[in-house]
């Protein structure tokens, strides 16, 4: 029992970052037709803006070190702790939570560059050139990445307050089943973000005409809407969600280049599975491949079926793609 | 009719003896562009192999696969467990790579293409990302996982041990005693690909070629004329998944090491990459791009700052520290940087690669050359007007 619940934790957490990631990419699938193959180097270059407001804020200087008396020892001291001491440390510390109001615009402003500059040219070309260019992006992209902040993976660690773990069983009278808090808040998040996206669709006059346009674009524009501009900033939108996705990630796994790449073919499985163009599809398929996923790691599993826990993704996305080939919830 | 065919043949012919003839010189006019040397020609061959083969599928039926890494992966590891378990001979292993690579692609190519568009895409990737996968973990006692699969002195090698053939030091593959390291291995290389051309060509002449670009052309109105394209399709994608299964075998025989990181997606994306850049659907266009990319990541590289510094020495002083500095991302560690980025011009302004460009290029120059002649021909004709008009006023004068 209390193994079950860890592992539903677990891919629930999980789940909560592929969901993110493929509603981004629903989104704009669905509102543009755009197959985004740089969706996944958004949600890196999130994690990356957690890691430059870090690197800011620990901008330090030489200080001498009183402790050491034998000799002139120096030490570096951030610049925010020698003029404000506890407070600029405390801001340290909360480096993570202070990048999400610095992601927001960055990475809204860096998904209406990119819809502006490049996509936009490529809504009347075929998917297979959506694919390949975007594929491009992400590729340069990730080089930047890799050129200014190194190969190596960045550890950026949660707020001192939350870096612990709950004793979640004992919420359901259960012993030993203690999980990081990070995680729970990471779930917690996601669920946040999703739910905000379903509102400002469903209850924002806004959102009511990125949801027509998503079911006829024709006549939206034939109504005199400009609804190549709303869906620019649909794009934007989709952007802030992978990349809030990305710098909450960033205390669970330390950022590097490449883990747009990996995170990308996983987040096509979840929208494929969820069924192209689907919103609520998206993010239930997230979070079962994501619970799935930590069940096939289970020891129990894995030694009636070896390496199942690295293949039931794809394993699970090609029997739904060749059952039902819109996936679980697509319309026909 | 008749006279159609037979000079498309004899053409043909034609084409495949200038191809052989600038494979097998390739050492010589290598040497021109600083490519004169084995390692590099070879990947020349190898990689333009993959990119034919993968261009009969993409090229011609427009089916996006991002999975043809695995079957390269099957390739190079078929090839070493020929050498480990039968003889290091280079006829069995090729063999048996290409065969095990089709057994492969006609099953995955099988359920794959009951999808198109972008679910193929996906389905040939997660197809791929499950072999890839598989081939780091669980099928360690096969692949030998991350440290990668390598031919060992004490390997059984039956068919060996059965003629009493015993390889001096470490055992490198061998074509009936030729030892295929250096430009022997490039040579083996350069048949196959001569080879892969001529197949390649055979198919784009053929019906069966024309079937294929009509089910890229309008796969509707082909079911409505009576062909059914999945069988079609289905030998496209094991034709092309052979090529990849030979490239690997390839690899691996000049180069006795299998590891798992060439099954990747991304080296998937590679080659998708090399056939679009060279020209998709094109006879040459793969093999060309193939080897610009594999041309410039190794000139590319090996440039670091020094070596830019003294090819700017002509400018002045600062412009060259300038131009050094705008340069420097772009080479060393950071090629791939270049590789993306004119991976996205090329799909941005020439779709059809290279080729498109030489022949827009040439389409430029001879309007060009139209445009001039027209011009000046417009221009006489105005100066002989304007003679005749000054010509009668002056007569009207005279009157």
């Amino acid at each position: 029992m209390e193994a079950l619940l860890l592992q539903v934790l677990n891919g629930l957490d999980k789940g909560g970052a592929y969901a993110l990631i493929a509603l981004g990419l629903t989104l704009v699938f669905g509102t543009l037709g755009v197959v985004n193959f740089a969706h996944g180097a958004i949600f890196m270059l999130g994690a990356f803006v957690t890691v430059s407001v870090q690197n800011v804020l620990t901008i330090s200087m030489r200080v001498k070190d009183e402790s050491i008396t034998f000799f002139d020892a120096y030490k570096e001291t951030p610049y925010l702790e020698v003029w404000w001491g506890d407070v600029g440390r405390a801001i340290i510390d909360y480096a993570v939570p202070i990048s999400i109001l610095v992601a927001i615009p960055v990475m809204l402003l860096i998904g209406l560059a990119m819809e502006r500059g490049l996509v936009r040219h490529f809504y009347k070309r075929e998917h297979a050139d959506q694919i390949l260019v975007t594929f491009g992006l992400a590729i340069v992209l990730q080089e930047i990445v890799k050129a200014n902040f190194g190969a190596n993976p960045i550890p950026v660690p949660a707020p001192e307050l939350v870096a612990g773990s709950a004793d979640v069983g004992a919420m359901f009278g259960l012993h030993g089943v203690v999980y990081p808090w990070w995680r729970l808040l990471y779930l917690l998040f996601s669920a946040l973000i999703i739910g905000a996206v379903f509102a400002f669709l469903h209850f924002t006059t806004f959102g009511m005409v990125v949801r027509a346009g998503m079911h006829d674009r024709e006549t939206v524009g034939l109504l005199g809407i400009n609804i190549e501009r709303r869906f620019t900033i649909v794009f934007g939108i989709a952007a802030v969600v992978a990349g809030l996705a990305g710098v909450m990630y960033t205390p669970i796994l330390p950022p590097d280049y490449h883990m747009g790449m990996d995170f990308l073919v996983l987040s096509f499985v979840v929208v494929v599975v969820g069924g192209m163009g689907s919103l609520p599809g998206a993010v239930a398929a997230g979070f079962l491949l994501g619970i799935l996923q930590s069940f096939a790691s289970m020891n129990e599993v894995k030694t009636i079926l070896p390496g199942i826990d690295q293949i039931i993704i794809y394993l699970v996305a090609v029997v739904i793609l060749l059952v039902r080939p819109r996936g679980l919830m697509g319309k026909d | 009719m008749q006279t159609i065919i037979a000079s498309t043949r004899t053409k043909d012919m034609a084409l495949t003896a200038l191809f052989a003839v600038i494979v097998v010189t390739a050492p010589i006019w290598g040497k021109l562009i600083g490519a004169g040397y084995p390692d590099l020609l070879q990947k020349f061959a190898i990689f333009g192999l993959f990119a034919i083969g993968y261009n009969i599928l993409f090229g011609l039926t427009g089916y996006l696969s991002f999975g043809h890494a695995a079957f390269l992966g099957i390739g190079s590891y078929t090839t070493v467990w020929s050498f480990k378990l039968l003889t290091m001979n280079a006829i069995p292993a090729v063999f048996f790579s290409v065969l095990l690579a089709g057994i492969f692609a006609a099953a995955i190519g099988f359920l794959s293409l009951r999808r198109s568009g972008i679910y193929f895409s996906i389905l040939t990737l997660a197809f791929a990302q499950m072999a890839y996968n598989l081939a780091y973990s669980v099928l360690t006692p096969i692949t030998n996982g991350e440290t990668g699969l390598r031919v060992l002195r004490d390997d059984p090698r039956v068919i060996d041990a059965a003629l009493g053939i015993q390889s001096e030091g470490s055992p490198l593959g061998d074509f009936f005693g030729l030892t295929l390291t250096g430009y022997n291995g490039f040579y083996f290389c350069a048949l196959m690909l001569i080879l892969g051309f001529y197949v390649s060509l055979k198919i784009f002449r053929s019906p069966f070629g024309m079937k294929l670009v009509a089910i890229k052309a309008n796969q509707t109105r082909m079911e409505y004329t009576g062909f059914n394209p999945r069988p079609y399709l289905l030998s496209a994608f094991v034709i092309s998944g052979m090529y990849a299964g030979l490239a690997g075998s390839l690899m691996a025989l000049v180069d006795p090491l299998a590891g798992a990181e060439r099954m990747q997606w991304t080296a998937s994306g590679e080659v998708v990459l090399m056939t679009i850049l060279g020209g998709v659907g094109t006879l040459f266009g793969p093999i060309l791009g193939a080897a610009i990319i594999k041309y410039f990541e190794n000139i590319f590289s090996a440039f670091n700052e020094q070596v830019l510094h003294r090819i700017f020495e002509f400018l002045p002083d600062w412009l060259a520290d300038i131009m050094v500095l705008l340069t420097n991302p772009f080479v060393g560690e950071g090629w791939h940087l270049t590789l993306g980025a004119l991976f996205m011009v090329v799909i941005i302004f020439v779709p059809g690669g290279v080729i498109e460009g030489f022949r827009r290029l040439a389409r430029w120059s001879t309007r060009f050359d139209a445009e001039a002649a027209e011009r000046r021909k417009a221009e006489a004709e105005e100066k002989a007007k304007a003679r005749a008009a000054r010509q009668a006023a002056d007569e009207g004068g005279a009157k």
